[in-house]
């Protein structure tokens, strides 16, 4: 761009000012700025975050956002379809959301329990309602919800309608994604830690080290994961409390996890270690620690973040798919993989087909995982052409 | 060749024995031996236990005597005698349980490998061949969508499905009339019938990524000079192709073998339990729940075998394909 020789040089420089501040931009932009920047062109990437940020969000805030607690039972309205929402009663006046009653019949033909809506009773929704008390985070004690029925205690509004037990299928699967989307991070920052260590061994080391621990990867990435974690929770006993279960769940799927990981450490420190600014590091006296912390481990963070985000995935399904059969989180723990427990009948989903919808959550999280880890890993090495 | 051969089959052996010490520790895991969690259940449903009963078979799996001793005896009698221990549950012998349901395990995974290439193969050229058109995204999209929803939900969902709308319940490998029947054409005939769905079910996970290793490759492919000169030289496009790029794009559907393997085998077990196939994924589920350890060990044991020789295969067939993966091999 710049040549001095040329007698246009200011006409020039006038003429492409934008190009120009926009380059030298580019070429004084950090590694994580000029990441963000690639990223951002990502539209499924971005969409990917942006679901997340969502569903995350519904899980931390799920005690306010849901109106029922997992627990209340409606012992009226055991398996009553979705409510629907109505903003037009008879007068065709818009008017605030709100419900009619239901009313169970017996359906003498099929002998099974029908619901009927009752056009007499109309229970307007509310936002910002009182309900049943709580501790959010259990720690703040409050009664809020974010919407529900005022007063209405005996008609509940079921939006993914109820389950066996009366229970409220939409508060259950907020409260559900606490353990399913958490799962998948505790289980990847284990696997992180697992797989840093042993992969930086075998990596930084070389040598005799670096083949065992790399056959030791190809076996364990050979095994078929889904028979060998149900053979593995064969020793877990089904009366531990939830919070033993859950990190007993966690520690098997990061048995399995670590390889990707760890392979992905070695074959950057593989490459890096033979750039100069290793052998620099080392001639000034750094001990190996600080050489891999401290200047190794900074120069491969971008595609470590892919790997984990790409890995996350699988931790989920790995729990949804354990709890769906039955060896994974145990009721009155609520996973996704619990909530479809309900759903493994045909004769069950053919009548109540609502109970898949914790399946809609599955693969959308799943999916968003997917776009966002797709997206950031044609950022990660934004020198790159 | 030869040489290349003989190495990776020794290399085979440390990894099978891995395999088996695993599984040997996964019949351990569960607290108490086999024998007592088999007598208790004997006496939990009122049988008497005959003595005599219980410490011959004691005997015969060296139950009294330290774990590697049992380890030795459990290996000696799987290759000697075919004798993978005892199934308390089914009051059988392992192998007589797993003698019809792994083949079939087997044959449901062929053919899923087989559905997998025969939709992965002209969708991935397809998509190299028109980079960025209208088709080559909806494909991409689908794949994702493929790779996102695990096999038993799509199982679950197309069950759901097919029941709503056709009023068909699509469970099961056998009509109800054939499932006890001894094998004939007939029953073959009805098991096509309904094999497919848990190949397509199954193969739909595998299909995406292959679609993207082989576009890739292929698009890789077209960029290199021997492309150019070829068309320069004017070369009809089809023939150009076709003979040269696709048949080295496509050389990853035999090394893939190798990775797409486990992942069939953990999806088949998991699919068979949705849809109740007569595989070895049901049976895995009840020895589990049960803690039927025999059992349970031995499908893992099983199951870890047959993947690992299925990646020594694709190995050995790859090398024999492609011959610079033989020499690299042969520098190690």
């Amino acid at each position: 761009m710049r040549n001095n020789i040329n007698p246009n040089y200011e006409f020039e420089k006038e003429e492409t000012a934008g190009r120009y501040e926009e380059k030298e931009k580019f070429y004084l932009a950090s590694q994580w700025q000029l990441i963000w920047w690639k990223f951002r062109r990502h539209k499924l990437a971005v969409a990917g975050g942006i679901g997340l940020i969502i569903l995350y969000f519904l899980a931390i805030f799920c005690e306010f956002l849901s109106p029922y607690s997992p627990t209340d039972r409606f012992t009226e309205y055991s398996n009553a379809p979705p409510t629907k929402i109505y903003f037009w009663d008879k007068s065709k006046k818009f008017q605030r959301p709100f419900i009619y009653g239901l009313k169970r019949e017996l359906d003498m033909a099929s002998l099974s329990y029908k619901f009927v809506k009752d056009k007499t009773k109309k229970y307007p929704i509310r936002f910002f309602v009182k309900g049943k008390p709580y501790k959010l985070w259990g720690l703040i004690p409050t009664n809020f919800h974010l919407f529900g029925i005022e007063g209405g205690a005996d008609t509940p509004i079921f939006l993914f309608g109820g389950d066996d037990l009366g229970r409220d299928l939409f508060s259950r699967i907020l409260y559900g994604a606490r353990i399913s989307l958490s799962i998948g991070l505790v289980g990847v920052f284990l696997s992180f830690i697992l797989g840093i260590i042993i992969g930086g061994i075998s990596g930084y080391y070389g040598g005799q080290i670096d083949n065992i621990i790399q056959r030791m990867i190809d076996f364990l990435i050979s095994i078929p994961t889904i028979p060998f974690w149900m053979a593995l929770s064969a020793a877990l006993p089904r009366n531990w409390p939830v919070v033993k279960t859950y990190f007993a769940i966690t520690i098997l799927l990061s048995i399995i996890g670590w390889c990707g990981l760890a392979r992905v450490v070695r074959g950057k420190l593989l490459s890096l270690r033979e750039e100069d600014f290793t052998m620099a590091a080392r001639l000034v006296g750094a001990s190996e620690w600080r050489i891999i912390i401290r200047h190794l481990v900074p120069s491969f963070t971008s595609h470590l973040i892919v790997s984990i985000t790409l890995s996350i995935p699988s931790m989920i399904l790995g729990e949804t798919a354990l709890s769906f059969l039955g060896l994974g989180m145990q009721p009155p723990a609520v996973s996704w993989g619990v909530l479809l427990q309900d759903a493994q009948k045909i004769a069950s989903i053919a009548l109540y087909p609502w109970r898949l919808i914790p399946a809609l959550f599955i693969v959308v999280t799943v999916l968003c995982f997917n776009f966002l880890g797709d997206g950031l890993r044609d950022a990660a090495d934004p020198y790159a052409r | 060749m030869l040489g290349y051969i003989i190495r990776r089959v020794i290399m085979l052996i440390p990894l099978l024995l891995i395999v088996s010490v695993v599984s040997f520790v996964i019949i351990q895991l569960p607290p108490g031996d086999f024998l007592t969690t088999y007598i208790s259940n004997l006496r939990s449903s009122g049988v008497m236990v005959n003595e005599d009963e219980a410490a011959r078979l004691k005997e015969l799996y060296g139950l009294d005597k330290p774990l590697y001793i049992q380890y030795f005896i459990w290996i000696k009698n799987i290759l000697l005698h075919g004798d993978f221990g005892r199934s308390f549950q089914w009051n059988q012998p392992v192998s007589e349980i797993l003698a019809e349901r792994v083949p079939l395990t087997v044959f449901i995974s062929i053919l899923s490998t087989i559905f997998v290439w025969l939709l992965a193969i002209p969708i991935g050229i397809y998509s190299a061949l028109r980079q960025y058109s209208i088709f080559d995204y909806i494909f991409t999209f689908l794949g994702f969508i493929g790779l996102s929803i695990p096999g038993f939900l799509l199982a679950l969902i197309l069950m759901w499905f097919l029941y709503s709308q056709l009023g068909v319940s699509i469970t099961g490998l056998f009509s109800p009339n054939f499932v006890t029947a001894p094998w004939s054409t007939a029953k073959v005939l009805d098991m096509f019938k309904h094999i497919w769905l848990p190949v397509i079910i199954l193969g739909l996970g595998g299909t995406a990524g292959l679609i993207r290793t082989i576009r890739g490759n292929l698009l890789d492919e077209l960029r290199k000079q021997y492309v150019i000169t070829a068309r320069t030289k004017g070369l009809p496009e089809g023939k150009l192709i076709f003979k040269y790029p696709v048949r080295i794009a496509i050389n990853p559907l035999i090394s893939t073998i190798g990775w797409m393997l486990p992942g069939i085998f953990s999806g088949e077990s998991l699919v068979a339990i949705v849809l109740n196939i007569q595989t070895v994924g049901p049976v895995l589920l009840r020895a589990v729940m049960s803690q039927d350890m025999y059992l349970a060990g031995s499908i893992t044991l099983i199951l870890s075998a047959l993947t690992v020789i299925g990646t020594l295969i694709s190995d050995i067939l790859l090398a024999w394909i492609d011959p610079r993966v033989r020499y690299e091999g042969g520098a190690e």
